[in-house]
């Protein structure tokens, strides 16, 4: 029987070739079939899921309430130094100074991400937004929402911090940070289901243990990952709790 | 609890007692010093059953000016401001002890004495069915909502 892998659908064209050498990986490691599937939304993801087509993913941690609270995934493990953390980016040329200039009928462009999108909608807080009083563009990609602050269609863009370095220098040049999230706790993880429970700490090993040779280091080399921490159960439920106060 | 020492607090204060829902007393020592509340942060704090800290995030012990060891096994009512009337906390902890998430503005006071606002959701964590304890996250407030606190607050007493 094969198993499904899945990543976040967050991640751009460059990291998937990375995953896909994982998955590669992985199967030799455990002698078994795993197929590599990635969806164009998080709304097809969260469908596969639903259907029980998913065993194996990398995931938002917007979804880990879903995943864990209802779908009876568990957690294997986290990339170490990998929090995901949420910009509010301006054109380099607007008067936009700080998010407490910004007034109700802003303009924002961001995209299906949830955990970025849920961060930075909290940052737009202290200026009396929320979804009530403010235009969102909701974009395919983070490029597509630069694209929005350089054309001044949007007056400010959402991203997920690492989603902004991997855009050109020339690119971030046109514009300008206005606030990071420094909230370090959330971030993506590697969640197993129940059709793979029994497989689930011969997996941990594999993963901790993954870049003490040269093979698994090259792999994580390829998905800029330093090396994968172990993570309880009680440390994912933890985020889930915390992701759950910042959701309406 | 211990009660505020004059040379923990910068410039002037005014005293005052606080009496806590456990019985318990505090003298502590107020200034007129607001912290802006840090950009992009969240404050986050855990507690058992009873409200004693068990967890701590940096953004937390930053603002607060304890250490993690002064804060771990304290009542979480060390941070209580005596501008914040006790109708406010006992509605939070009715909240969620009925499992339901409080959301509200509060005023927190300072080692030092001073005060920070933040807008805080409280919730329960929940692990097999069973309350394991309460988790607050805090985030920067709007400055017309606090506006809004510091003028009904007073009332409430």
């Amino acid at each position: 029987m094969a198993y499904q892998f899945t990543v976040s659908p967050d991640f751009g064209p460059s990291h998937i070739a990375g995953w896909q050498i994982f998955n590669t990986w992985l199967q030799r490691q455990l002698s078994e079939g795993i197929h590599f599937e990635l969806y164009d939304s998080f709304d097809q993801q969260r469908q596969a899921i639903l259907e029980g087509n998913v065993d194996l993913i990398y995931a938002n941690p917007y979804d880990a309430a879903m995943l864990v609270r209802e779908k009876g995934f568990m957690a294997i493990a986290k990339p170490s130094g990998k929090a995901d953390e949420a910009m509010i980016v301006v054109n380099a040329e607007s008067n936009i100074q700080s998010v407490e200039d910004l007034k109700a009928g802003t303009k924002i462009a961001t995209t299906d991400d949830p955990d970025v999108h849920v961060m930075g909608m909290i940052m737009l807080e202290p200026a009396d937004l929320n979804t009530t009083n403010v235009e969102i563009t909701q974009c395919d990609a983070y490029v597509l929402v630069a694209k929005q602050l350089l054309r001044g269609t949007s007056d400010v863009g959402f991203f997920l911090e690492e989603a902004y370095h991997d855009m050109s220098a020339m690119v971030r040049d046109q514009m300008r940070i206005l606030v990071t999230s420094q909230i370090h706790i959330i971030q993506h993880v590697l969640l197993v289901g129940p059709k793979l429970a029994n497989r689930k700490d011969e997996i941990t090993n594999l993963l901790e243990s993954m870049n003490k040779d040269e093979k698994g280091q090259g792999v994580l080399d390829s998905l800029d990952i330093k090396s994968w921490e172990h993570l309880e159960h009680e440390d994912v439920e933890f985020m889930i709790d915390l992701m759950s106060t910042l959701v309406e | 609890m211990e009660d505020m020492k004059p040379e923990q607090v910068t410039g002037d204060y005014r005293e005052e007692i606080l009496q806590y829902h456990d019985g318990s007393q505090r003298t502590v020592l107020i200034s007129d010093v607001e912290v802006p509340y840090p950009e992009g942060r969240l404050i986050v704090s855990s507690t058992d059953q009873n409200g004693i800290i068990t967890h701590v995030n940096k953004s937390f012990i930053d603002m607060s000016g304890f250490t993690e060891d002064e804060l771990i096994g304290q009542p979480h009512y060390i941070l209580r401001h005596p501008d914040m009337p006790a109708a406010a906390f006992k509605g939070l902890w009715d909240t969620v002890q009925a499992g339901t998430r409080w959301q509200g503005y509060v005023k927190n006071l300072r080692k030092d004495g001073a005060y920070y606002w933040v807008y805080a959701t409280v919730i329960a964590n929940i692990r097999d069915g069973e309350v394991k304890g309460y988790t607050s996250v805090r985030r920067k407030p709007s400055r017309n909502k606090v506006q809004e606190c510091i003028e009904l607050y007073p009332t409430l007493f």
